[in-house]
């Protein structure tokens, strides 16, 4: 692997937190420092820095191929940069070996794009399944929890049912329950919204926020879904060609000079390239 | 490219079983995946791997009996049936038909899992994947194929028997006394060592390539074929091999 990533200004890591952001403390609970990511020839990511905060939900938009789903998979560690560190709560991750990283996923969920839910079980399986792994409460008990958090998603009789038999929107709602099971401390969202319908996807936003206002998580949100951003996000951040052309929030966002950001906000055609995100980023 | 290509899958396959041992013997056990992986991948299996075993030995005598026509070959029919059963046709039929079914279907549910990102969903719960798919697998395998070889050998003299009795005139007594005479314990070893052999190659290959499907359903069945024909290959070269140090084992 060539090492001459060439140290770039980028755009300043996040600025002061507003105080309507309920920071707890001081320090960022994510702090991402010269994320460097490439796949063959292409760069995907190139030294990003930010910082994500205690309490916040920080929304990363781009295009689709931007890089989004890479960065959001370096916060939990299941996929590893080429360069650059990823600090969680004091501790650098990137370095961690696949078991040592198990304590750091328990307090960290995460939503797929798919849902991702065992298909050879039922939805009360899927949701009990984190709780039998790595709790020792009764089957009772888990059973109390599971529909407690089926509750939560407006899901309360889809227990019995296969993933097969629920509909898109309610696989991720179904999938976000059990990414809710032990209780975490911050959820990851992978393009929560692609391939709903506008009512869901404003269902799903509210969800978000619900859970955000309930469970007092940190929340980390990739999507090209403008929609969702503005219904969700506390600061949002724009990926374009591996780097940051924006972080901050949405006042910021929109008296930011940036002509790109300008576009994607707009859902306007980019300048000679293709526009198939525009399509799909206004429902 | 190729080549480096072939080390690097066979690396990675290495580590693989490496992690698949630990998580076997690592705590807790999973005793109620590793009974519905018998059932699912052995009890299942005994239908196919009988019939084409029984069938191997009435082949095997018949075979026998008609391209050594001299007078007193027919008496030796029982000890050419069990030897080429036991050392060679048993653990290697069984291998390669219990394998294909087992092997692509583990590569099939694997690489679903693979590439609906389920696999990537367990290891973001903190859960391994080798420990909770792999491992149950591999130990079932390893039970369940030597115990089909062996049930497959017994059935395939069994058929043998039967052609001999009934189409050659050959009285049991003489057919099962010519195979308790000849058939060592060295025969049974190297057959049933074979098929351990064999259970870890399929487990490997079949997880192996259904961790790393990539790209959809189409990807799937890429990576179902290949696991098969992978399989197939590496069992017949690793059979050569094998038989050659459990010859050297013996002298």
């Amino acid at each position: 692997m060539p090492q001459d990533r060439q140290p770039q200004p980028l755009s300043p890591p996040s600025p002061p937190s507003p105080p309507e952001l309920r920071t707890a403390a001081n320090e960022p609970l994510f702090a991402i420092r010269g994320l460097t990511k490439s796949f063959g020839e292409r760069k995907v990511l190139d030294g990003i820095d930010f910082d994500i905060l205690r309490g916040e939900t920080f929304v990363i938009l781009g295009r689709s191929g931007s890089g989004k789903s890479v960065t959001l998979r370096q916060l939990n560690g299941l996929d590893k940069p080429d360069a650059g560190k990823v600090i969680f709560d004091g501790r650098d991750i990137t370095a961690l070996a696949e078991r040592d990283l198990y304590p750091v996923r328990r307090r960290i969920a995460m939503l797929f794009q798919g849902g991702a839910l065992f298909d050879s079980m039922t939805i009360s399986d899927n949701v009990a399944f984190p709780l039998r792994e790595h709790t020792q409460l009764s089957e009772a008990e888990i059973a109390a929890k599971v529909q407690e958090k089926l509750g939560l998603v407006r899901l309360p009789e889809a227990g019995p049912k296969m993933p097969s038999d629920l509909s898109g929107g309610m696989r991720k709602r179904a999938a976000l329950a059990r990414s809710l099971a032990l209780d975490p401390e911050v959820v990851l969202y992978d393009e929560p919204t692609t391939g709903l319908d506008p009512m869901t996807s404003a269902a799903i936003g509210h969800l978000i926020r619900q859970i955000h206002g309930h469970l007092n998580v940190t929340q980390v949100v990739i999507t090209h879904d403008i929609a969702l951003a503005r219904q969700v996000g506390d600061r949002i951040a724009y990926l374009s060609e591996g780097h940051f052309r924006f972080v901050g929030d949405w006042a910021a966002a929109e008296r930011s000079s940036d002509r790109e950001l300008g576009d994607f906000l707009a859902g306007r055609e980019l300048a000679e390239e293709d526009g198939d995100h525009a399509a799909s980023a206004q429902p | 490219m190729r080549v480096r290509n072939l080390a690097q899958r066979t690396g990675e396959m290495a580590v693989l079983s490496g992690r698949a041992f630990a998580a076997m013997a690592a705590r807790p056990l999973e005793v109620t995946l590793w009974f519905a992986q018998m059932d699912q991948l052995g009890v299942r299996s005994l239908a196919v791997a009988g019939v084409a075993t029984t069938f191997t030995g009435m082949v095997l005598a018949l075979q026998t009996a008609y391209s050594l026509p001299s007078i007193g070959v027919k008496y030796y029919i029982g000890s050419v049936v069990a030897k080429s059963l036991v050392r060679e046709l048993g653990p290697v039929l069984t291998a390669l038909i219990v394998g294909g079914r087992i092997g692509a279907g583990m590569t099939a549910e694997i690489g679903t899992m693979t590439v609906t990102e389920q696999i990537d969903a367990m290891r973001s719960m903190a859960v391994d994947p080798v420990k909770k798919l792999v491992a149950p697998k591999l130990g079932a395998v390893l039970v369940m194929l030597p115990a089909l070889t062996v049930i497959g050998c017994g059935l395939g003299i069994l058929g043998g028997l039967l052609v001999a009795v009934i189409q050659l005139n050959v009285q049991a007594s003489v057919y099962l006394n010519n195979i308790v005479q000849y058939l060592t314990l060295a025969d049974v070893v190297s057959g049933v060592g074979k098929s351990f052999v064999f259970a870890f190659i399929i487990t490997i290959i079949g997880c192996y390539n259904g961790l790393h499907t990539t790209g959809g359903a189409d990807g799937v069945g890429r990576a179902t074929t290949d696991t098969v024909v992978t399989l197939a290959i590496t069992v017949m070269i690793s059979d050569y091999f094998l038989t050659r140090l459990f010859i050297l084992l013996v002298s």
